[in-house]
């Protein structure tokens, strides 16, 4: 059995190293679609400061491109690494999406991406913009496909336990692909994106003008960014990533942790803004509650209830008690037992063995599991409420103000020489927001779905190597230091070119640039 | 579905070779070049001519070898899982180098500061060193087994540590595959260069092929009082993957087995050998083209001996040999190998195609005079 703190450890690093990358993915996904709408303009138009624009906002692109593919290295060598149990065990489903991603979307979008750095002398205009584009669409994809994997994390749809290999093998490839879980996933993930590369390029421009400089591209930049944002982050906040909860047991109790909804209301549910939700009592103090809102938003209906965490508690009991069953059969039939009977009782409960595998936390012989063992095991089967209810309702905030910003700015932009300062200093500040909110979705999405890594079927504590502590500590102080020095250089490069601006483009026509020829 | 099961499993041990090859063939020479560029590249310029050689494709050529980690975890999940949790500081290593080429590449050149730039070559240099010293020494390793063994449950248990996998074998191995690279990166650099960096890449390849041949030499002797392993338990190759089935034998020499049954294979080390020979022949005669045809056959048919040699065994364990993971017992279900097969066959021609017709676009040398034309554009 792996220890406890060799989990916790495995969990910390690979937390520490995908928010981390998380920082720079949305950013890719984002700016390579404004590049490829920037270069479009400039090609319908002919108009060189488009050109600039995509050169330009294409250096910012490249510094923080190369700090994405760096740390998504990482995550491919993580899983094997350090979720070994979890690679064996539901390889033959998750690493196929995963796969398919290098195939048909990294590969393409790394081969490409140098010739839009290399190729503006080398290719004709047709062929640069077919470039570009061709990167956007790369990184777009390689976000359907990561989220198809995982999508089926969150709601495990298209597979099923193999006793003789003892692992989930797929039955249904179709399934997978449209599950809705990763639908919704995929384009809230994707708006989100194009959310944060929007407010990245309207504070930047918005500091441009601010200072007075280069006016016809910062107010250009601006200007679609605004459009941009503002259609993005609409399609966030409507395209919730809540509709996809419906599906999936482990999916129902995350939205019931979300909100801290202890027990079934009558539909439609009243929506907490906030409160002090407190697990052992199961009781939200001080809750501020907006009647009917959970129920639309959750269910998108008036009469299905959404269900809460005690009933959720009193349904994986049940399942539980199959579990352990299941647990049994498996035993039996790992050790060589091909009795037909044991075969179809085993099919018959398979699906409640994940449940069974919960009460490894707490012994060794589930079979033999006490009865205070399994109300621990009922306990452990659903989320923290408090750190999930918290950092959704942060994400939320977030999402309104960027767009309460992308309102002012798609009103500033569109009156003819309306400059409000106010408003340019807002959008400077609040760039730091979408890479809150998206860091915020990112751990309600993960945490809301423990005590599992596999919803139903793997549980978190199985998943990790068998590694030892020590090599865990050394390796996740190896990450912390080394991505701390990379962010530093990359902050570095990225405020300094942010200060040159499009004179960093050397085209002898941008503020510096301009200046200096005066003297 | 048009494949029995052990057809699907040949192929994808075709494929997990083909991605390895792609990798070493078109990721080798970046790495070569990496290692090679303090050396050959005495000023600034010089230094930039180097990088810049590489500049816009080594991006793309590095997706080979995560498309080989992505194809191993799809296709062999229980080998992605035994071979990257055994190998961990082994690959923490090499994938800490790793970090320094995307940032490398890309930053070094954003600042004309003479410290941040040797810095970022000295980067660049550990990003292609270690990792080519580290790819062959977990070959070596699987050569030689590993220490794992599999519970009932198929949880790892891995028994051995970093030390362990420095044995003088691997460290052997080690050196084969960083003395291929260097030379197939010096025939690149020859290929896209001219004058001083072209003659000092020449004189490379000259040494380097000569230490491929010396050290593949040793390496093939050593590999026949080796231990291998054998299969000695009846095979099923249309079975469920479940590597706990059989029973396995390690005995020295074993790895010769293939050959005694195919003795046409001998021809796989023989090529190797020969392209290697043939590599120094058309450098020396200034015909860098074809002397880069043959260093990637070099490369091809270093590793397809490794693959000979071994089949069907995927990472065999040497502390608890019936733990082994073969073609036969560690591969996906056939459902998933059918899938990927279909991906595979759609998108790895037309990754080939798009991927020349990028070369193709890049074709050409790059020189002192180009770096200082596009003194702000290019790295």
């Amino acid at each position: 059995m792996i220890s406890e703190s060799v989990v916790e450890l495995s969990r910390w690093q690979f937390a520490i190293t995908s928010l981390y990358h998380f920082l720079f993915v949305p950013l890719t996904i984002g700016l390579s679609v404004l590049l490829a709408i920037m270069e479009s303009t400039y090609v319908m138009t002919g108009r060189e400061v488009y050109k600039d624009m995509t050169q330009f906002w294409g250096k910012l692109f490249g510094i923080n491109f190369a700090l994405g593919v760096t740390t998504g290295l990482t995550m491919e060598f993580q899983f094997g690494m350090n979720w070994s149990y979890f690679s064996h065990y539901v390889g033959d489903v998750f690493g196929a999406p995963l796969a398919i991603e290098g195939l048909m979307a990294f590969f393409m979008e790394s081969t490409f991406v140098g010739l839009f750095f290399f190729g503006w002398d080398k290719l004709t205009k047709g062929q640069h913009l077919l470039i570009t584009w061709l990167v956007a669409l790369g990184s777009n994809l390689s976000a359907l496909w990561i989220l198809v994997a995982n999508g089926w994390m969150q709601n495990p749809v298209g597979a099923e336990f193999n006793y003789e290999t003892m692992r989930m093998e797929v039955t249904s490839f179709s399934a997978l692909i449209f599950n809705p879980a990763a639908q919704v996933k995929f384009v809230h993930t994707v708006a989100a994106g194009y959310t944060t590369a929007s407010a990245f390029v309207l504070g930047i421009s918005a500091y441009y003008m601010l200072k007075g400089r280069d006016a016809a591209f910062s107010q250009r930049s601006y200007t679609i960014a605004a459009g941009f944002g503002l259609a993005a982050v609409l399609s966030v906040i409507v395209l919730g990533d809540e509709s996809g909860y419906t599906d999936g047991e482990v999916q129902k109790a995350k939205l019931a942790a979300i909100e801290a909804e202890w027990h079934t209301e009558e539909p439609p549910a009243a929506f907490t803004v906030v409160g002090i939700p407190d697990q052992e009592a199961m009781e939200t103090y001080h809750a501020i509650k907006i009647p009917w809102v959970l129920g639309l938003i959750g269910t998108r209906s008036i009469d299905t209830p959404i269900i809460g965490l005690s009933e959720i508690l009193d349904n994986n009991r049940l399942r539980i008690h199959s579990g352990i069953k299941a647990y049994g059969l498996l035993q039996q039939l790992r050790e060589g037992n091909r009795d037909e009977d044991v075969i179809a009782d085993f099919e018959a409960i398979k699906k409640d063995l994940g449940y069974g595998l919960l009460l490894k936390r707490y012994t060794e012989q589930v079979v033999d599991a006490t009865d205070e063992q399994i109300e621990m095991a009922v306990k452990y089967s659903i989320p923290e409420v408090a750190p999930l209810f918290w950092s959704f309702r942060v994400m939320v905030a977030c999402g309104f103000i960027s767009l309460f910003v992308f309102i002012a700015a798609v009103i500033v932009s569109s009156i003819r020489r309306c400059r409000v300062d106010w408003v340019l200093k807002l959008s400077l500040y609040a760039i730091p927001l979408p890479w809150i909110a998206c860091e915020m979705g990112w751990f309600v999405a993960e945490f809301g779905r423990q005590p599992w890594t596999i919803a139903e079927v793997l549980p978190t504590f199985l998943s990790a190597s068998s590694l030892s502590e020590w090599d865990i500590i050394l390796s996740l102080s190896g990450y912390v230091v080394v991505y701390t020095i990379f962010l530093v250089i990359e902050l570095f490069l990225m405020m300094k070119y942010i200060k040159l601006g499009p004179s960093s483009l050397h085209k002898r026509r941008y503020h510096f640039e301009v200046d200096e020829r005066g003297l | 579905m048009i494949f029995d099961y052990e057809t699907l499993r040949i192929i994808w041990w075709v494929f997990l070779g083909l991605l390895l090859i792609g990798f070493s063939v078109m990721g080798g020479f970046d790495l070569g070049v990496g290692i090679l560029l303090p050396f050959l590249g005495k000023t600034d310029t010089e230094r930039r001519v180097i990088i810049n050689s590489i500049g816009a494709t080594w991006e793309g050529n590095q997706v080979w070898f995560v498309m080989a980690g992505g194809a191993l975890f799809a296709a062999w999940p229980t080998a992605y899982a035994v071979s990257f949790s055994s190998f961990y500081f082994a690959l923490l290593l090499a994938l800490f180098a790793l970090f320094l080429r995307p940032l490398g590449f890309d930053y070094r050149s954003k600042l004309t500061n003479k410290k941040w730039r040797d810095n970022w070559d000295r980067a660049l240099f550990v990003g292609g060193f270690v990792p080519a010293l580290i790819f062959g020494i977990a070959f070596g390793n699987l050569l030689k087994g590993i220490p794992f063994h599999l519970e009932n449950d198929m949880r790892i248990v891995y028994f051995g540590d970093l030390r362990g996998l420095l044995n003088g074998f691997s460290l052997l191995v080690g050196l084969v595959s960083l003395s291929m690279f260097i030379m197939h990166g010096a025939v690149y650099l020859q290929m896209k260069t001219v004058g001083d960096i072209n003659e000092r890449a020449k004189k490379m390849v000259w040494i380097f092929s000569l230490s491929t041949m010396v050290l593949f030499a040793i390496a093939g002797y050593w590999i026949t009082v080796l231990d291998g392993y054998h299969i000695v338990s009846e095979i099923l190759p249309n079975g469920p993957s479940n590597p706990l089935a059989k029973f396995v034998k390690r005995e020295p020499g074993l790895w010769l087995d293939n050959y005694g049954h195919l003795p046409g294979l001998m021809a796989v080390p023989v090529v190797a050998f020969v392209s290697a020979l043939f590599t120094v022949i058309f450098s020396k005669f200034n015909r860098p083209g074809i002397a880069f045809v043959f260093s990637a056959l070099v490369v091809t048919f270093v590793i397809l001996t490794a693959g000979c040699s071994m089949f069907p065994f995927l990472i065999p364990s040497n502390m608890s040999a019936n733990s082994s993971l073969t073609v036969w017992d560690a591969s996906s279900s056939q459902t998933t190998l059918h899938l990927m097969f279909w991906v595979t066959i759609v998108f790895l021609p037309l990754i080939a195609f798009y991927t020349s017709w990028v070369f193709r676009v890049l074709r050409g040398k790059v020189t002192v005079e180009l770096i200082h034309k596009n003194n702000h554009t290019l790295y």
